[in-house]
């Protein structure tokens, strides 16, 4: 077998069962408790119970050894386990080793799943080492880094702060018809709110950085053979791959094109399914300049044309992408690591329109007849990239 | 190589050796004839491992740039950017001599060995004209 063969995983697994759990602030929950409550109350929207479970996949900044403490505290005794740490991207990588756990039968039922309490204990939690010859300079990681490819960004392209901030004002406008979302009764942005923001690290400002809030989520992913027979609606998993070409800023090799045009190729023809088919597009948005340069890295427009697709609310509720439609990590939720609740959102919206309760939004927050989500993790400082491209079964 | 190393310090500690004798020294690999940063043990990505230790012109580019904001009294605020050296590799560094936000993507700059955090580091200086 080669990658020629890489089909041979779309569309075998499913994920039968969702849950979040502490959204926001969760005074008084650890984040250990976060996960696992995240995880049962996914169970019980698969109807699936817990001692079927004998795969776990977890990553937090909380754990070094996140699959087996989530393990111990479930009662599990798992078959197969992953906990591998590329940062908010952990959790599309470890859909992807489900799948293949799932496929090559060593278990039956997996759970991904992520927890943190960082907000209520005091904010944003890492557990990343210093980066050797970078870290006595004392970058303000990891916000320098996405300065630093924003500011070359700007400068290869044209882009303005203006251009930046239509992210923001579109990811807030998504948030507020999402009663979930942690700034849905905040009030709309205007640009001029995000560039007269608090500078945290030039050019990016307060408003252009991701929420910091508690939050844990949890997926339930079967084969598909499987997955008929559970409660909800099972959406497929029809593409995945991740790649990822640094670690530390200074060793990125292009600071505006990055590994996700790799990713996303692999993962799109592993779909057979192109960006243009999809019907939503959830990016990992821990900045402004991040859904910039992965609507270009997945194919949505090319190389600096961004700045133009962002424009006049394009990617809002009333645009023609359909972007981050939760509100994403700038406005709905970001606990750390935000990687789950892309991939929560991309299939949200396909269960709500196959039909399936999973809550109430306002008026255009769910996408009419949404067959096809791309969800798409980032980790690190734009580091490890990981594309999952989810169906409902008539895509399949 | 010894198996066991015995005697020798590792590239990361040879290259702050070499900052604290205040040379800027950057590996490159003889086979390829090419300079590589940060050091390391063989050259990234084919492995070869005839490297020599080689002292760096000192002179690049602004590559890109950021003002990182902090309060006046834990030191205010200082530039952080990637330098594009003339032997090839990127680097982070700090440009100083300049206000930390009026340093441009291109300008050229000049590399010295100063102390940061107690630490020497390398920092650079906007070239003029």
């Amino acid at each position: 077998m080669n990658q020629n063969d890489i089909n041979n995983l779309r569309g075998k697994t499913a994920v039968v069962g969702l849950a979040e759990s502490g959204c926001g602030m969760a005074s008084g929950w650890s984040a250990m408790e976060i996960m696992a409550n995240s995880v049962h109350d996914a169970l019980d929207d698969a109807g699936i119970k817990l001692n079927e479970v004998d795969g776990v996949f977890a990553a937090t900044a909380f754990h070094s050894m996140a699959a087996m403490s989530l393990s111990e505290y479930l009662g599990l005794k798992p078959k197969f386990a992953d906990g591998s740490q590329i940062g908010g991207s952990s959790f599309l990588s470890h859909i992807l080793t489900a799948a293949l756990a799932l496929d090559a039968g060593l278990i039956n039922v997996a759970v991904v799943a992520y927890g943190s309490n960082q907000k209520s204990i005091g904010g944003f939690k890492t557990i990343s080492e210093a980066m050797p010859y970078e870290a006595q300079y004392e970058p303000r990681m990891p916000v320098t880094a996405y300065a630093l490819a924003a500011k070359r960004y700007m400068h290869e392209f044209g882009a303005s702060r203006e251009d930046l901030a239509n992210v923001a004002v579109s990811a807030r406008d998504w948030a507020l018809l999402n009663p979930r979302a942690y700034t849905y009764d905040k009030g709309p942005l205007t640009v001029e709110d995000v560039l007269s923001a608090r500078p945290i690290v030039d050019p990016l400002g307060k408003l252009d950085c991701c929420l910091v809030t508690d939050g844990g989520a949890a997926v339930i992913m079967t084969r598909s053979d499987r997955a008929k027979d559970t409660k909800n609606t099972p959406i497929y998993l029809l593409g995945a791959a991740m790649e990822h070409h640094h670690r530390m800023v200074s060793e990125m090799p292009d600071l505006v094109r990055t590994s996700a045009i790799d990713s996303s190729q692999r993962a799109f023809k592993m779909s057979s399914y192109k960006a243009t088919d999809m019907d939503t597009i959830q990016l990992y948005d821990a900045f402004t300049i991040n859904t910039l340069l992965f609507l270009e890295d997945l194919g949505f427009c090319k190389k600096g044309e961004a700045i133009e697709l962002v424009k006049n609310n394009n990617i809002g509720p009333s645009g023609s992408l359909k972007v981050n439609t939760n509100g994403g990590g700038l406005s709905c939720v970001h606990p750390g690591m935000y990687g789950l609740f892309v991939t929560l959102e991309a299939i949200r919206q396909l269960r709500n329109s196959a039909g399936d309760n999973v809550g109430e939004r306002s008026g255009g927050g769910w996408i009419d007849n949404a067959k096809l989500s791309v969800a798409h993790g980032n980790g690190g400082v734009l580091s490890s990239q990981v594309t999952n491209v989810w169906g409902v079964s008539e895509t399949l | 190589m010894p198996e066991n190393l015995k005697g020798l310090v590792g590239p990361e500690q040879q290259f702050k050796n070499y900052l604290s004798e205040g040379k800027f020294m950057i590996q490159r690999c003889k086979s390829l004839d090419k300079f590589f940063f940060h050091p390391r043990v063989a050259f990234p990505g084919t492995g070869e491992r005839d490297l020599q230790w080689v002292e760096a012109s000192g002179t690049g580019t602004v590559h890109s740039t950021t003002c990182n904001r902090r309060l006046p009294e834990k030191g205010g605020d200082f530039n952080l950017s990637l330098i594009t050296l003339d032997e090839g590799p990127r680097m982070m560094a700090r440009v100083e001599g300049t206000e930390p936000d009026k340093i441009q993507i291109g300008q050229k700059v000049k590399a010295r060995i100063s102390i940061l955090n107690g630490e020497p580091a390398v920092i650079f200086d906007i070239l003029q004209g």
